[in-house]
């Protein structure tokens, strides 16, 4: 009798490794906003149908993502921070970075537009009339790809955010969104949370078009040499056909509430 | 990986040394809770006493109520309060939204049951008599209620302590209703969920230890008050 449990347990076991090792699944780290716009779901399904590998998305800041693949907790990385990416290749956790697509930021604010930035020229035009207005400017002040960027055109603009007018929320962008309509203010946000988003708030669109506020995208192994209990080879394969032109394709044929939101870098 | 012990020393040594920005938020935590027991507890014990001093209709349903509403989430609390104080809601017209008064009301809502309940069994639990013949004494209803409260204090700073525990490590109403804004409405627990998802551990452990030993001292001051620790002969 415990023979036979005995032998019962050990096949159930053989079963559950074999079972693990052979649909160990291609992590991936990537930003809760890439989520948010629907691409994966996408592109994903169509890299399964073709190779057969299934990606298992982790979506969190883009500081957390790039510390996931520093821990090697992830294969690869998928983010729009370009200083952050070429630190983390260059401290050697990250090898085979591709830029394969960019999408762009704009500036949302109060329907009313206190500071009248509709119709500036630039967006450093758009933050110094903010700022000197005084008017509510909600910040992610979390860290993220948004939020670099954004520190980024502040100081392109040569202005320091400080100051009861400037809010430094900790919150994801569609928070932000939500807490921009309720407090009357402006914030920066990709297109694609935008666009999720433009229906539930109170703020309309007002800069866009500078080249300033592009957002490219880079796909990122984890280093091998780092880490190598990771899975190296299904991480070149994602990153091959990403930016090979059936993945660059579905990118640019890609549709949010019927706008185009991202486009391909690596299409012939 | 980040050892775990590296992140616990760099997290000490961010609260001795007075890392301004880290004891900003641990002052706004303690201000808030503070504030939103002392709003919560005249009105918690005076509802806990009369539902275990005076016989009216509905007294059994209203306790069943409270200690349902013990086991509200706090996201729940905060969706509802939302929803109210949000633009479009029926409170909109008060902009409390994403301010500290909106984690307070958040606050008040959260421990109240849970004072009323506790509350409810320590007085449940304490002498009729002494009720009455306080009043038999001659003394004014107010003066035996304080005669009560002191003959019950050791159950109803069991519930005071147990609902400031409650309010000052609840990250979900906070964070809806307070927007995680640094400097003003940045608590302890928005602050760890916020540097978790930086990847940023030792602030978050550093903010941990706080409420950790934060916990360990109300207890120890718990035992000290409850009879000073003793073992029952």
């Amino acid at each position: 009798m415990y023979k036979k449990l005995r032998l019962l347990i050990s096949l159930c076991l053989l079963w559950s490794l074999a079972l693990a090792a052979l649909a160990a699944p291609l992590r991936m780290a990537t930003t809760t906003s890439t989520q948010n716009s629907g691409l994966l779901d996408i592109l994903l399904p169509a890299f399964q149908k073709q190779t057969g590998i299934e990606v298992h998305v982790i979506a969190v800041g883009t500081g957390k993502a790039l510390k996931m693949g520093r821990d090697g907790d992830v294969d690869v990385v998928m983010v729009h921070a370009v200083a952050a990416e070429e630190k983390f290749v260059a401290d050697g956790f990250g090898t085979d970075r591709i830029q394969f697509m960019y999408n762009d930021f704009v500036i949302v604010g109060p329907n009313s537009d206190p500071a009248a930035i509709k119709g500036a020229q630039s967006v450093a035009e758009a933050l110094q009339k903010i700022s000197t207005s005084q008017a509510r400017f909600i910040s992610r002040g979390d860290d993220s790809g948004t939020h670099k960027k954004e520190q980024e055109l502040w100081k392109a603009a040569n202005i320091q955010p400080e100051g009861s007018w400037y809010i430094e929320a900790g919150q994801g962008m569609g928070k932000v969104l939500q807490m921009a309509s309720e407090l009357d203010g402006y914030s920066l946000t990709d297109r694609g949370t935008w666009l999720a988003y433009k229906g539930k708030v109170e703020l309309s669109l007002l800069n866009e078009g500078d080249n300033k506020l592009s957002n490219p995208y880079g796909v990122i192994a984890v280093n091998p040499a780092k880490h190598p209990e990771t899975n190296y080879a299904d991480a070149m394969k994602l990153i091959d056909w990403i930016g090979s032109p059936t993945g660059q394709e579905l990118i640019r044929d890609y549709r949010l509430h019927g706008e185009p939101l991202f486009i391909p870098l690596l299409l012939k | 990986m980040e050892s775990l012990s590296a992140a616990s020393y760099q997290a000490l040594y961010l609260l001795f040394t007075g890392d301004s920005a880290l004891w900003t938020i641990i002052g706004i935590s303690f201000s808030v809770s503070v504030r939103a027991l002392l709003y919560a507890a005249p009105f918690g014990i005076l509802t806990a006493f009369l539902l275990a001093y005076f016989s009216f209709p509905g007294r059994r349903l209203l306790v069943s109520v409270f200690n349902t509403a013990l086991s509200i989430p706090a996201v729940v609390v905060g969706l509802t309060l939302y929803i109210l104080l949000s633009k479009a809601g029926p409170l909109g017209d008060w902009r409390l939204l994403f301010t500290q008064d909106a984690m307070i009301l958040g606050q008040i809502f959260l421990c109240f049951p849970l004072l009323v309940a506790m509350a409810h069994s320590a007085l449940q639990a304490s002498d009729r008599r002494a009720w009455e013949t306080a009043l038999t004494l001659g003394a004014s209803p107010l003066r035996a209620l304080l005669t009560i409260l002191h003959e019950t204090r050791f159950g109803l700073i069991g519930a005071l302590v147990a609902s400031f525990g409650r309010i000052i490590a609840e990250v979900g109403s906070s964070m809806m209703l307070g927007g995680n804004i640094l400097n003003y409405t940045r608590n302890i627990p928005t602050a760890i969920a916020l540097e978790t998802s930086k990847g940023s551990f030792a602030e978050g452990i550093a903010l941990g230890l706080v409420l950790l030993s934060l916990a360990l001292f109300l207890n120890i001051l718990l035992g000290q008050v409850q009879g000073k620790g003793e073992v029952i002969q």
